[in-house]
């Protein structure tokens, strides 16, 4: 008995899926193509409706209109127990009045398999989330990162062919939770199925997926790998959510140009069409220049008015004498830190034209 | 701050500790220390019958409340709050009218000429009444009736707390909805089943108005034994034995129960 040699992933289809709620949606015409085996995550603020998102995959929520193909079957109106999805849930869902190996077992008695096959298939599947010889815990025996494991253990142990997770690690402390984030991207390239992961956390979207969905207002407003996120945002909206962005109001210079008050800076994109255009700057991008710097750097003058300092990093803000204010982050190695200017003094920043990132305004 | 207890201790002792010491005292006492009331319980026939009659009403009461009782508790608790509040304010309703009230409402329905009987008869389902009334089943019913709140509120309270997810989780690994009723929900409703029968099954050895007027004086419960031995006979000591003996039952329950649940719960107070 082996999980991940006979988990036959496939891909999964939204088409034009909406939710509504009288005159509300909760999901508002969503379309996407998730191939098999891909991980993607939702990402989105609270409320844009990745929950919503979720349920209508996992038959919770029926869909106002749209339809949902696992493969080329259509699951629109399948019941929940007949989807042969696995679902994490968000405060992980197990059985109290059941061992860790009951819960691990509870979809292989479901389906009525011989009992002799579960202990077996239990173990197997319990050693994939390295909790194996927990079978007689009780579940309120369990840290909260076990408990995690045995709700995953038990929603792969019946070889589902999509595997759907709501925020699953947002009840464990830091250290724990990047720990599973790895831990997951690993179970993922054993089990090779395909994943839907829900979190808020942006970090963890882009740490762990192939692609990530940025939803706002039950939409999907772009789908994307996590390089291509950071560095393209389609619009201000992604621009803001994704990184530690200040999004500063821009005007159109030319084709590759902008002006930022006084300042005209060079863009290797094509600057957006529309009027209000943003300059997305992320706290990482922006260089403390010196000298020695060559003229192709968009070059600001400013006064620093705070400097803090995080540990692996510092962060600096600057105020430009138009009275714009940005920040940036610079690492925390010798070279690094005594380039900062203390407060007061004035200092002069670069942004590489790679890094200049033009963003229209978000049009909801 | 103990002190705020005083009055409260102090009614305590004087209306319920005293009696029940005294009560207990009587039942021994009588020229001299003495073990005949319970000799005459252990032995004679009419208190056995009238004890197991007891305690099958209780069982068979406990037992059609909980059927009764359940589906409408999970009714209300898989309703949307504001619909679950009108089911439970139906079911509590009654509870505020007199029980003498509803006893006489029974016997009005179930007599011989009463609305079943005759609705019965025009519908040429039976010839003759049915006796419905002056027997067990009366009071089976009209017991069932006044207890039924004691049931679904413990029930609904454990329902309610029952998270969606569980069952949720349950359908999305392959359980069909009876398969997570019965795997998932059931058991974990099962601390409210027992709270509520541990009340009902309690509250109705001592019930004693309702079989009085319905049990037609075929339906003798330890209660009514009490009573007689009072107004009838004026055995104090007698009456008081019979309470000790079922007060002793009803601890002893509790105590079973509270090895099964916590006694939080079983008062009610979660
Ligand atoms: N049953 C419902 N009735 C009305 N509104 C709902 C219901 N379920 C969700 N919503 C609304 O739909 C929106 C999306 O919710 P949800 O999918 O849970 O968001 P997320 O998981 O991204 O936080 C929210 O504004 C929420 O209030
Ligand atoms: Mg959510």
């Amino acid at each position: 008995m082996n999980i991940a040699k006979n988990i036959e992933s496939v891909g999964v289809s939204i088409r034009n899926a909406r939710k509504s709620y009288g005159a509300f949606h909760a999901l508002d015409d969503v379309s996407l193509e998730v191939g098999a085996g891909e991980f993607v995550s939702l990402l989105g603020p609270s409320g844009s409706g990745k929950t919503t998102f979720l349920g209508i995959l996992g038959g919770f929520v029926q869909p106002t209109s749209g339809s949902v193909f696992l493969g080329d079957r259509d699951i629109t109106y399948a019941p929940p127990h007949k989807r042969d999805i696995g679902i994490v849930f968000q405060n992980y869902a197990l059985f109290p009045h059941m061992s860790v190996g009951e819960n691990v077992a509870f979809p292989l008695r479901a389906r009525r398999l011989p009992k002799s096959t579960w202990p077996a298939r239990v173990r197997d599947a319990l050693s994939m989330v390295q909790l194996a010889g927990f079978e007689d815990r009780r579940i309120t025996e369990l840290s909260g990162g076990q408990r995690q494991r045995v709700a995953l253990a038990r929603a792969i142990i019946f070889e589902p062919r999509l595997i759907l997770m709501d925020e699953p690690l947002s009840a464990l402390d830091k250290q724990l939770r990047e720990n599973m984030q790895i831990e997951l991207r690993h179970l993922h390239q054993k089990l090779r199925a395909t994943i839907i992961y829900v979190t808020h956390d942006q970090r963890e979207a882009l740490t762990m997926s192939d692609r990530v969905a940025i939803m706002n207002r039950g939409k999907i407003v772009q789908i994307d790998t996590p390089v291509r996120l950071h560095d393209h945002p389609t619009d201000s909206f992604v621009a803001g959510f994704i990184g530690e962005a200040t999004l500063l109001p821009v005007e159109q210079a030319g084709a590759e140009y902008v002006k930022l008050g006084s300042y005209l800076l060079r863009s290797a994109h094509p600057v957006p069409p529309g009027k209000e255009i943003f300059l997305a700057v992320h706290a990482e991008k922006l260089l403390i220049a010196d000298d020695t710097d060559d003229g192709f750097l968009n070059r600001m003058a400013g006064t620093v008015t705070e400097v803090l300092y995080q540990g692996e990093s510092a962060r600096v803000f600057i105020q430009l004498d138009d009275g714009t204010r940005l920040s940036l982050r610079q690492p925390s190695n010798h070279t690094g830190l005594t380039k900062i200017k203390s407060v007061g003094s004035r200092m002069t920043i670069a942004l590489h034209p790679q890094d200049t990132i033009l963003v229209p305004k978000a049009s909801y | 701050m103990f002190l705020l207890l005083t009055p409260a201790l102090a009614v305590i002792v004087a209306l319920l500790v005293v009696p029940l010491l005294w009560l207990a005292w009587q039942s021994v006492y009588h020229n001299g220390f003495t073990l005949e009331n319970y000799r005459r319980i252990l032995t004679e026939d009419i208190y056995w019958h009238s004890f197991l009659q007891t305690f099958r009403i209780a069982f068979i009461v406990t037992a059609a409340t909980a059927l009764l009782g359940y589906p409408v508790a999970y009714v209300a608790a898989s309703l949307p709050r504001r619909w679950s509040i009108i089911v439970l304010a139906m079911v509590v309703l009654p509870f505020w009218t007199s029980v003498l009230v509803r006893a006489y409402a029974w016997l009005i329905l179930l007599q011989r000429t009463g609305i079943i009987n005759s609705t019965l008869k025009s519908l040429g389902l039976i010839d003759v009444p049915l006796i419905l009334v002056n027997n067990e089943f009366g009071t089976v019913i009209a017991t069932v009736h006044i207890l039924l709140p004691f049931m679904v509120l413990p029930l609904y309270a454990t329902m309610q707390k029952i998270p969606a997810e569980l069952t949720m989780a349950g359908a999305s690994l392959g359980g069909t909805p009876s398969h997570v009723f019965f795997r998932v929900f059931l058991p974990l409703s099962l601390p409210g089943i027992i709270a509520g029968a541990v009340l009902v099954f309690v509250l109705t050895l001592g019930f004693y108005i309702t079989p009085e007027l319905l049990g037609g004086g075929r339906t003798f419960m330890v209660s009514m034994l009490v009573s007689r031995n009072v107004e009838l006979y004026n055995e104090w000591g007698a009456a008081s034995s019979i309470s000790v003996v079922l007060l002793a039952c009803v601890f002893a329950i509790f105590w079973a129960a509270s090895r099964l649940i916590p006694v939080e719960r079983l008062m009610g107070m979660r």
